[in-house]
């Protein structure tokens, strides 16, 4: 146990670091996924193979890139190849053995909405859309999703199903012929959740240390489900919190160059 | 052998009005001079095709030139949204614009089967999905042998496509490496292509691998160096992530974009592009 004070937003990311497993094949969703992903590979999972989207295989960055096509991912991958082979080969292929997402909305079953606010046809919010997640949900042997969690966030009803987790529960992937094990953890900044094994709506099974039930709910738009034996997740190790927190500190210094988007360079 | 022309006569040569076009570039090398080209050119009524529509789409669009967008990520990767297109979508500024959204898997299928000469891209993918329900062009087909059913798309064919490349030699061999996207699979399905270049060499000196396209199936090469900031061309000079964050108070408001835009593309050249890369290139 470490004396440093972390946020929730730090123990979010080392608990989802924690999950990964030093052999695991692992497509990495931009943002919180990737800082969680090189969090393990830099502690206990150093043999993990990282593969984004762009193509890159095996990449072993040294900061958190932008965006999932950054120089540096190529730089330290094992190999790089051309997008319709990524997602021909090695997603359809069946070669991921976790897919980890981020959402904008979730709901209870671990459908995921990063299309839109409101109505398709006519939204309140356009948001960037699907991109790999749609495949990476029905390809991966199994889905990680990390997110902060909140009101707007998590709720009962997302607007658009961009992403299918478990539909409306129960068996509804088996029912349309997806064979994949879909949603099987929810690492938010206060709790660990799993999805029942019946019902497959997502169960706190962990609350992070020093936040209560009446947090975990007051910052859900469905009503919570607690497991009947809840554990305290532990708190960030040294080792953890130091490796995450250099991993920022290496990236802020990259990306924060003067903007310099005139013409005089 | 491929034509050699300045950009902006490739892009008046093979650019018109109405035309479906692809700017492709998979965050790697992402032909920003020739988009901007197509700007100043004042290109109407496009119907534009990307994977990731980011900040150029967001220009094309934000200045009228755009009916149209076929795509499946449209965001400032890391950043947040694009603010343009969201502001057509949302408002109809400065004018509507037609979606048609599909997810990576599609696309990234679709411009294969575009390279292969298929009518369509047949992969499994959309399950549970709703954009099936809101794209017509998202259909499905029984395998014929195991009955299987899988998503099918048509195949990516636009009229042009334009992509940035590390080097081509003086016969238009074109050399791509690092991060390679779409952008071989996007020249060989368009009817026309221009491929803007860092340098024009006397060999590639490239492994026995690694040309992307041999130049008899490129149209026209264009020279300009920088041609991809604020993207980047591996070996060459890195991305410019600090003008991606900048981006997103440029796009935020009507005004400061036009002026932005005013100043940085309708009243700049070409030209204008080694100098942006200069102090990004000691980082490559």
């Amino acid at each position: 146990m470490s004396d440093m004070v972390h946020t929730p937003d730090e123990m979010m990311t080392i608990a989802a670091s924690r999950a990964l497993k030093n052999d695991d094949v692992c497509f990495v969703g931009i943002g919180a996924p990737s800082a969680a992903c090189n969090v393990a590979r830099l502690t206990h999972a150093p043999d993990i193979t990282l593969i984004y989207e762009s193509g890159t295989i095996g990449t072993a960055p040294d900061v958190l890139p932008l965006s999932i096509g950054d120089g540096e991912l190529c730089d330290t991958a094992v190999t790089t190849v051309a997008v319709p082979e990524m997602f021909r080969y090695w997603l359809q292929g069946g070669r991921i053995t976790i897919g980890f997402l981020g959402a904008a909305q979730l709901d209870r079953f671990g459908n995921i909405n990063t299309t839109v606010i409101g109505d398709y046809a006519n939204p309140k919010t356009r948001l960037p859309g699907g991109g790999g997640a749609p495949e990476i949900a029905g390809s991966s042997r199994e889905i990680f999703i990390t997110m902060k969690q909140s009101l707007r966030g998590m709720v009962e009803k997302i607007d658009f199903f961009t992403s299918f987790g478990h539909g409306e529960g129960g068996d509804h992937r088996q029912r349309l012929g997806i064979e994949t094990q879909g949603p099987t953890l929810l690492i938010t900044d206060l709790a660990i959740w799993r999805p029942d094994p019946e019902t497959k709506e997502f169960t706190v099974v962990s609350i992070h240390p020093g936040v209560t039930r009446e947090d975990v709910q007051a910052t859900c738009g469905w009503t919570v489900k607690f497991a009947d034996r809840i554990e305290e997740t532990p708190p960030p190790t040294d080792l953890e919190l130091k490796t995450l927190r250099d991993l920022k500190a290496r990236t802020k210094a990259a990306h924060q160059g003067q903007p310099d988007p005139g013409k005089a360079a | 052998m491929a034509k050699f022309q300045p950009l902006a006569d490739a892009v008046l040569e093979n650019l018109n009005d109405g035309d479906v076009v692809a700017f492709e570039g998979f965050t790697h090398l992402i032909p920003h001079a020739a988009a901007h080209e197509a700007i100043r050119q004042g290109k109407k009524d496009l119907t534009i095709i990307r994977m990731t529509p980011d900040l150029i789409y967001d220009q094309l669009i934000g200045m009228g030139m755009v009916k149209r967008m076929i795509f499946s990520y449209a965001g400032n990767p890391g950043v947040g949204l694009l603010r343009r297109m969201r502001d057509a979508v949302e408002n109809g500024w400065p004018q509507a614009l037609e979606l048609e959204e599909h997810s990576h898997a599609a696309m990234a299928n679709a411009y294969e089967a575009g390279a292969a000469g298929l009518p369509c891209a047949v992969f499994r993918g959309y399950r549970g999905a709703e954009l099936a329900k809101v794209n017509s062009n998202v259909r499905s087909v029984a395998c014929p042998f195991t009955g299987e059913v899988l998503a099918a798309v048509p195949a990516v064919r636009p009229d042009v496509a334009f992509i940035h490349a590390q080097k081509a030699d003086r016969k238009g061999n074109v050399l791509i490496e690092g991060i390679l996207g779409v952008q071989k699979e996007a020249v060989l399905a368009a009817t026309r292509s221009v491929v803007t270049v860092e340098e024009i060499v006397d060999d590639l000196n490239a492994h026995p691998n690694a040309c992307l396209l041999p130049d008899w199936t490129v149209g026209t090469i264009c020279l300009v160096p920088g041609g991809a900031h604020p993207s980047y061309a591996h070996g060459y000079y890195v991305r410019d992530n600090a003008y991606y964050i900048a981006w997103d108070k440029i796009a935020s408001d009507r005004e400061a974009f036009l002026s932005w835009m005013k100043e940085n593309v309708l009243d700049a050249t070409p030209e204008d592009f080694g100098g942006r890369v200069g102090k990004l290139r000691s980082a490559a």
